[in-house]
């Protein structure tokens, strides 16, 4: 399924976050979000936070239960763990991204891919998510309590009916994109580390592109809002959380 | 990993150190010492012990994490052998014994929220493990915060998880006198809530008492 194009002047902001960086910003309700895949090798780890009360996170088990789902694609919402509807995925070119995975940190970095040290490597040394991702926690105010079990966008694990975890490999293609459309106001905080069940050896976590674009309004047949009844409930609870803006 | 790995333990509850009753929608917050043994007992069948971890010297830095638990073992359901994995790749506890063979962690306790999005906005007032959870912390010595509950362990709940990408809360394959049991890793701190929800099968519609049991 090819990306949909969106009108210039509906776009607000355009980005690119390397391999093995961090991001975050505040995106508000009535925008949305758009992950690009650019080289087909990232994973775009993701956390989301209410601004005004960070005790509300996205919820990984709240979203899985909700909506009878171990993975995420277009339809799906990501929740809070207050019952609301931090982000419904509008479109989506790949129809998985993984909510259970995890994140890497590093002695699973050091002992998959070897030790590349600032010293020797200068940027191009290896980083692992859970520093990036309490380096970038840091600057709102958040840290180690706060990291949550994050989506990684563009990544596929499966689990058998004996329950054993595969990881899929090869899952995205150059391009792959999904599209987050802000239900509430949401602090994302992104990272671009390797994926905890990337087999190695070479360590190349790949680019994110990010735009930032003005939602469509939400009308009655939304596909998100009305994908399950968890959804339309969950949007329920955000429009009275907002009903005094 | 086998899908289920029942064994039974040796030790008999006439030994133990401390034996406890918790009734239904209560919880149970206690330390474990390295080294001792812990066991649930699921007393009537089908009922949810929706289970934290802390380590005890450092029970705001580390904690049990579901997803490093199934990553480390490569398989999302909880059973004998099994390491409790921490957020910082430590095994807290290990499951030594268990008689109902599978384990959830990937579907986390119930809330006064979660309800009103998964059955009825009107569902606000039912009791729930995340109310149970975040009582016992504010009477707890611990410094915890609601910061600090993060993604638990259901034992005796069965939430198949399918290839297609599906997950779902199903009857319990527990029954009356089923057990886990686990051995101290570390000096820990449980907390467990004696599962309260009545809108699905993970307490059989009819939530039951647990009992605690730990051998040094």
């Amino acid at each position: 399924m090819p990306t949909t194009p969106v009108a210039s002047e509906r776009i607000v902001h355009t980005e690119s976050v390397p391999g093995a960086r961090y991001w975050s910003m505040v995106i508000k309700r009535g925008y949305t979000l758009r992950l690009t895949d650019r080289d087909g090798c990232a994973n775009a780890s993701l956390l989301g936070y209410n601004p005004r009360n960070p005790l509300e996170r996205y919820n990984m088990a709240d979203t899985l239960k909700g909506q009878h789902i171990s993975r995420l694609t277009r339809g799906n919402m990501l929740f809070s763990d207050m019952g609301c509807a931090l982000f419904s995925i509008i479109e989506d070119t790949l129809g998985w991204h993984d909510p259970i995975g995890g994140i890497s940190d590093a002695a699973l970095i050091r002992e998959r891919y070897g030790e590349a040290r600032f010293q020797e490597h200068w940027n191009d040394f290896y980083r692992d998510g859970r520093e990036l991702f309490l380096i970038e926690l840091a600057k709102w105010g958040l840290g180690s309590r706060d990291l949550v079990i994050p989506v990684n966008f563009f990544q596929k694990v499966t689990s058998d009916d004996d329950g054993n975890l595969h990881y899929h490999g090869n899952h995205s293609h150059p391009g792959a994109s999904v599209d987050l459309r802000a239900e509430s106001d949401t602090l994302v905080v992104l990272t671009t580390a390797p994926h905890p069940m990337a087999p190695g050896p070479d360590y190349c976590p790949g680019p994110v592109d990010l735009m930032i674009y003005r939602s469509a309004p939400v009308t009655d047949q939304d596909f998100c809002i009305h994908h399950a009844p968890e959804n339309a409930r969950a949007y329920a609870n955000t429009l009275i959380a907002n009903c005094q803006e | 990993m086998p899908a289920m790995n029942l064994k039974e333990s040796p030790l008999h509850p006439e030994n133990a150190v401390r034996r406890e009753t918790v009734p239904a929608g209560d919880w149970w917050m206690a330390e474990i010492r390295k080294g001792q043994t812990f066991r649930i007992v699921d007393v009537e069948g089908n009922e949810a012990a929706d289970t934290l971890f802390y380590r005890l010297d450092d029970p705001q830095g580390e904690h049990y994490s579901a997803v490093d638990t199934a990553r480390r073992q490569g398989n999302v359901y909880l059973t004998t052998g099994t390491p409790l994995v921490s957020n910082k790749g430590n095994a807290m506890l290990t499951i030594t014994a268990d008689t109902c063979g599978r384990h959830d962690t990937l579907g986390g306790a119930c809330s006064a929220e979660a309800n009103q999005m998964r059955y009825a906005l009107d569902k606000k007032p039912m009791h729930s493990c995340r109310d149970n959870f975040l009582h016992a912390i504010q009477e707890s010595p611990y410094g915890l915060s609601k910061r600090d509950v993060v993604s638990n362990i259901n034992f005796f709940m069965n939430v198949p998880v399918t290839p297609a990408g599906g997950l779902s809360f199903q009857d319990g394959i527990s029954g009356p006198g089923k057990y886990v049991e686990m051995r101290a890793e570390m000096d820990v701190i449980a907390l467990v809530s004696n599962c309260p929800q009545l809108n699905n099968p993970c307490s059989g519609f009819n939530p039951t008492p647990l009992e605690m049991i730990i051998w040094d």
